[in-house]
């Protein structure tokens, strides 16, 4: 433990540290060129607020209402049917929509069934191997004004499922 | 598609809650969500200035082009309408090794430039391209190596061994990053075949 927090306390200072000392030594007029490129950071915040609005605020309603846990609750049994314990089908679901709600409901698992129990593992490993798609299909495409999606979401989608059943499977098999 | 979920999850959400008399709720969290994600944008400002900031004095010395140079053989094969020396390149890869390192405040001013040159790569369509499709399927199957959050969250309910995660999230995110390339590149090469018939 004590590496992986120290690696992860040292990696930032040390990457700006380097990228400074390079810039300096091929002279770069540093100062300058981070303003530069920093000026674009305020426009881009900017532009994804309506996108993020519009996905945040249906995203509430439809927790807010109870309709969420309805549709899982509708759903559990079809995850249970291929493997995927009822007590993490919600985790499963919640995931690529929210975020903070997955991060929220991967806490109280762990602290119902415990860090080290198979259930506890098991919403370790999937929050940590999967991401979640709609924010980041919201800030990415909204950021540079992209509307029609293409594929991406269905992609995106689909490889959460295979991230969740590749977690189970993996969590089975090493514990 | 995108268009349809958004609207599904106002509309069920408000049927829902008159049926279920939840409308108070959803009157509340109308205009409490809105806040919240106008904060998370201007949360987002003082990240993306200075990440962005960063990434230009990298550029400007040349390191994003010795990046690219590193990897170029391995990722020009999944991005194969990216030109070999494009920026576009070098914004991806920083973009990876980024999430690789569980860096994500770092990761998304990084995405969102790679997301850039890709759109002036497509001629500055309103339209998602191929490579940023790929782009983000390998983004949203999470290239996390050290899972930071998770493991503080294991170490606050006593676990005995936070990190013994580390190892199977690896596992499952190589394997889910797998498939995310499978099935992109087989949802691209269907919709080759619809174009061509």
């Amino acid at each position: 433990m004590g590496v992986v927090t120290a690696i992860s306390i040292w990696i930032l200072p040390c990457l700006i540290g380097f990228v400074l000392v390079y810039a300096s030594l091929k002279r770069v007029q540093t100062y300058e060129e981070f303003v530069e490129g920093g000026k674009e950071g305020f426009s881009i915040a900017i532009s994804i607020i309506p996108y993020l609005v519009g996905m945040l605020v249906a995203i509430a309603v439809f927790r807010a209402s109870g309709a969420m846990e309805f549709m899982i609750h509708l759903i559990k049994p079809s995850l249970s049917a291929i493997g995927i314990p009822s007590e993490v089908a919600p985790l499963a679901l919640i995931r690529p929509i929210s975020g903070t709600g997955a991060l929220a409901m991967t806490s109280d698992l762990i602290a119902t069934y415990g860090p080290d129990s198979f259930i506890g593992r098991l919403a370790s490993t999937m929050q940590g191997s999967t991401d979640t798609t709609l924010y980041i299909l919201t800030v990415y495409f909204g950021a540079v004004g992209i509307r029609k999606m293409g594929n991406a979401l269905k992609v995106g989608l689909l490889a959460d499922l295979v991230g969740i059943i590749c977690a189970i499977v993996v969590v089975t098999l090493v514990f | 598609m995108v268009n349809l979920i958004w609207a599904f999850m106002f509309i069920f959400g408000i049927v829902f809650a008159a049926i279920n008399g939840t409308m108070d709720e959803v009157n509340k969290v109308l205009f409490t969500s809105a806040q919240e994600a106008v904060t998370i944008c201007l949360g987002l400002i003082s990240i993306l200035v200075f990440w962005l900031g960063l990434m230009n004095v990298a550029k400007k010395a040349g390191l994003l082009d010795k990046l690219t140079g590193l990897f170029r053989p391995a990722v020009s094969r999944l991005f194969p309408e990216i030109p070999k020396n494009d920026p576009a390149m070098g914004y991806i890869l920083s973009n990876m090794v980024a999430n690789l390192f569980g860096l994500g405040n770092a990761a998304t001013p990084m995405g969102i430039k790679a997301m850039e040159e890709m759109k002036r790569l497509n001629g500055g369509k309103s339209e998602a391209s191929r490579s940023m499709i790929t782009f983000l399927a390998i983004n949203t199957s999470s290239l996390t190596l050290i899972p930071t959050t998770v493991i503080a969250i294991r170490m606050n309910y006593g676990s005995a061994s936070p990190t013994e995660i580390v190892s199977t999230t690896i596992i499952a995110t190589t394997c889910s990053t797998l498939s995310a390339i499978l099935i992109d590149r087989f949802f691209h090469s269907r919709t080759l075949k619809k174009r061509r018939i």
